[in-house]
């Protein structure tokens, strides 16, 4: 499918991230919308609650994160495609929804334009430190999907690529934002609506009778049946069957939660989304998503000057987190250096795949990017 | 739809209830005397004097005995989290306002945990129907005393009585601005039909309080008898006034009950409002959402 024309901006515009993530969700056809006010997010809702009128959207600001996180997920099941915004306090209260949309298997997009915390942490300045709290944050086990856009150009294209993710495996998806990327203001250009790939919900052709809101064929995603279609189906948080009903036993939640985690491990192929340089006779290689991309450009770069043979390995998906990849570059590359605006968190990842004495950690607490040069000096012990 | 024409081409009269039950799961999890069964069939016979085709009928739950209510209709029904019944709702109702979105619930899930959503729905008049089983205790966890129950009462984190001032519910809905408000018991089963029925009529935010037995844990820790007899005290300690001011209704503990249909009034939806100050704003450029 090409994306509704109706809602896509064609055209070079000079856009901060939160603004290009709202052109991306329109574009993808996303038609309702929750939010509950929070720095350094707020930018995105302002502009969908400007946009949304003009192609026939629903906005609403909802009473809190709880509130919002849930309705996004009412509003899918009556077929639209929904997005909620929020920032670390806000994704906090969102977990327990997140494990609904798991569990109940809904489309929906999740964006956290990360600050620091915990807590309220520093609600204007920068971090990636929601990272494992996107991987782990709700109870009990699954597999998640979240994307890490480096700047308003891929805030637009990410934000696409999350509605379509949520749209193939039924499953929340995260746009994993930062501070900076979210107001940082650059050229971004979105393309002609037919140059927009856009994935529809896959619906079921089942007669009402017969149909099962959870039998999955091979790609272990059922098809879907949306509110007022005449299925009269249920749905439940709790571990159910193929029919949807409540099932409290150790089989059933066997078979549901190896389904829901299978359905994304199986394909994680088909999700990872990376851009490598010179990776091919690196010595060093390092590995970065979101903002800390672009400042370990500058790092990388000073360590050349020295003559290190640095590569990049710049993930635009962070989970599930590209395996086969970094186990292949482990066989050829002696070190990887892992800056994070955090104290340790995806860095682990990396570490259990290759060792933990190949992988340099490049830790920083947030509050601003790192200093290139930090990062140039963890290369060149890594090289020695 | 396909069930009730069903129901009707049987040569005996159909059971209302039947057409709307998912009789394949059958037996339900309530106990022997609790109210809610009383009250789904009472809804089972509001759905019938409203004439919806159940195809646009949607049961939102929460979590509780009462939050089990969505799993037993034969309609399209979510069984939610914990207190999130209403903004559910509100998703689904705004992104297809077709839907008659009816949300079942009971008094811990919707007045405790779900209280800043209750009270924020009623505010913007979300054009959906809550119906709010009231038994004084938190029943599916084991009888936790609750924003309802009765100063006084026992429960079983409450074991020395309660000394919280509960909520008078019709109260916090009418102030909040409710377009209806009614309250009825499990034995009043005639009224609570018609009122659901009403409820469920009316445009924007309805709210219907029932007050059921629990003799599981609330009847039993307080030594007030069983399923029937908390019957009979609804029988014989309900009155029945429909033009009370809703600020003298709150109950006591086995005070009396006063039902009734309180408040009918007509005030702009969430999307009635929205749509014109759009209209006023945007002029011939907003094409009315809904419409």
């Amino acid at each position: 499918m090409k994306a509704d024309p109706k809602g896509v901006l064609t055209g070079a515009h000079f856009l901060d991230g939160d603004h290009a993530a709202c052109e991306g969700a329109l574009a993808a056809g996303c038609r309702f919308a929750a939010g509950y006010p929070i720095t350094p997010s707020t930018e995105v809702v302002e502009r969908i609650c400007a946009r949304f009128p003009e192609v026939g959207g629903m906005f609403i600001q909802m009473e809190d994160e709880l509130a919002s996180s849930i309705a996004v997920i009412g509003a899918s099941w009556a077929g639209k495609k929904a997005l909620t915004v929020t920032s670390g306090p806000g994704f906090s209260l969102m977990m327990e929804h997140i494990g609904l949309a798991v569990m109940m298997e809904v489309p929906v997009v999740f964006i956290d334009v990360q600050r620091g915390g915990p807590s309220t942490g520093l609600p204007t300045l920068t971090a990636q430190a929601d990272m494992m709290q996107a991987r782990w944050g709700s109870h009990g086990d699954y597999e998640i999907i979240a994307l890490s856009p480096s700047s308003p150009q891929e805030c637009f294209e990410l934000c696409v690529r999350a509605f379509n993710l949520s749209e193939r495996f039924r499953c929340p998806v995260f746009l994993m934002m930062d501070e900076c990327v979210g107001h940082m203001t650059e050229k971004v250009v979105i393309p002609r609506p037919e140059e927009i790939e856009v994935e529809e919900r896959r619906y079921t052709s089942a007669d009402p009778d017969s149909y099962m809101p959870y039998a999955a064929g091979s790609d272990l995603v059922p098809d879907f049946a949306k509110a007022g279609d005449g299925y009269h189906f249920h749905t439940t948080g709790l571990t159910h069957d193929e029919r949807g009903y409540p099932v409290i036993n150790a089989e059933a939640q066997n078979r549901l939660v190896r389904r829901l985690v299978d359905k994304i491990r199986k394909r994680a192929g088909e999700i990872a989304d990376f851009e490598e340089t010179d990776t091919e006779g690196a010595d060093v290689v390092v590995l970065s998503y979101g903002i800390t991309s672009r400042v370990a450009l500058r790092g990388i770069k000073l360590a050349r000057a020295k003559g290190i043979k640095v590569g990049h390995l710049r993930l635009r998906t962070v989970w599930p987190f590209p395996e086969e990849r970094i186990q292949a570059l482990g066989r050829k590359v002696g070190k990887f250096v892992f800056p994070e605006l955090n104290l340790g968190q995806v860095v682990l990842e990396a570490q259990r795949l290759v060792g933990i004495d190949r992988v340099v950690p490049v830790p920083h607490a947030g509050g601003s990017v790192h200093d290139p040069e930090a990062i140039a000096a963890a290369i060149e012990e890594a090289a020695k | 739809m396909r069930q009730a024409e069903a129901c009707a081409a049987e040569a005996v009269a159909p059971n209302p209830v039947e057409c709307l039950v998912r009789s394949d799961r059958m037996p339900h999890i309530w106990c022997p005397g609790c109210g809610i069964g009383t009250t789904v069939n009472c809804f089972a016979r509001a759905l019938e004097r409203c004439g919806y085709p159940l195809d646009q009928v949607a049961v939102v739950s929460g979590i509780g005995c009462t939050g089990r209510v969505a799993g037993y209709v034969r309609v399209d029904s979510f069984h939610t989290t914990h207190g999130r019944a209403i903004p559910f709702a509100t998703g689904l109702k705004l992104a297809n306002p077709k839907l008659k979105v009816v949300v079942y619930s009971g008094d811990g899930d919707l007045a405790a945990i779900g209280g800043n959503h209750l009270i924020h729905a009623a505010r913007r008049n979300i054009d959906i129907t809550v119906f709010c089983v009231n038994n004084f205790t938190y029943a599916m966890t084991g009888g936790q005393v609750g924003p309802t129950t009765p100063e006084g009462a026992i429960a079983s984190t409450s074991p020395y009585g309660n000394s919280e001032p509960p909520f008078n519910l019709p109260f916090l809905a009418d102030s909040c601005g409710a377009v209806y408000v009614a309250r009825w018991t499990a034995f009043h089963v005639r009224q609570l039909a018609k009122s659901m029925a009403e409820a469920m009529e009316k445009k924007g935010f309805s709210f219907v309080e029932i007050i059921t037995p629990c003799p599981t844990l609330y009847e039993r820790r307080n030594r007030l008898g069983d399923g029937l007899d908390m019957m009979r005290f609804f029988k014989e300690n309900s009155v029945i006034d429909h033009k009370a001011d809703t600020r003298t209704v709150g109950i006591g503990f086995q005070g009396q009950i006063v039902c009734g249909n309180f408040v009918n009034r007509d005030r702009p939806t969430f999307i009635e409002a929205q749509n014109e100050q759009l209209k006023k704003a945007l002029g011939s450029r907003f094409v009315p959402y809904g419409e």
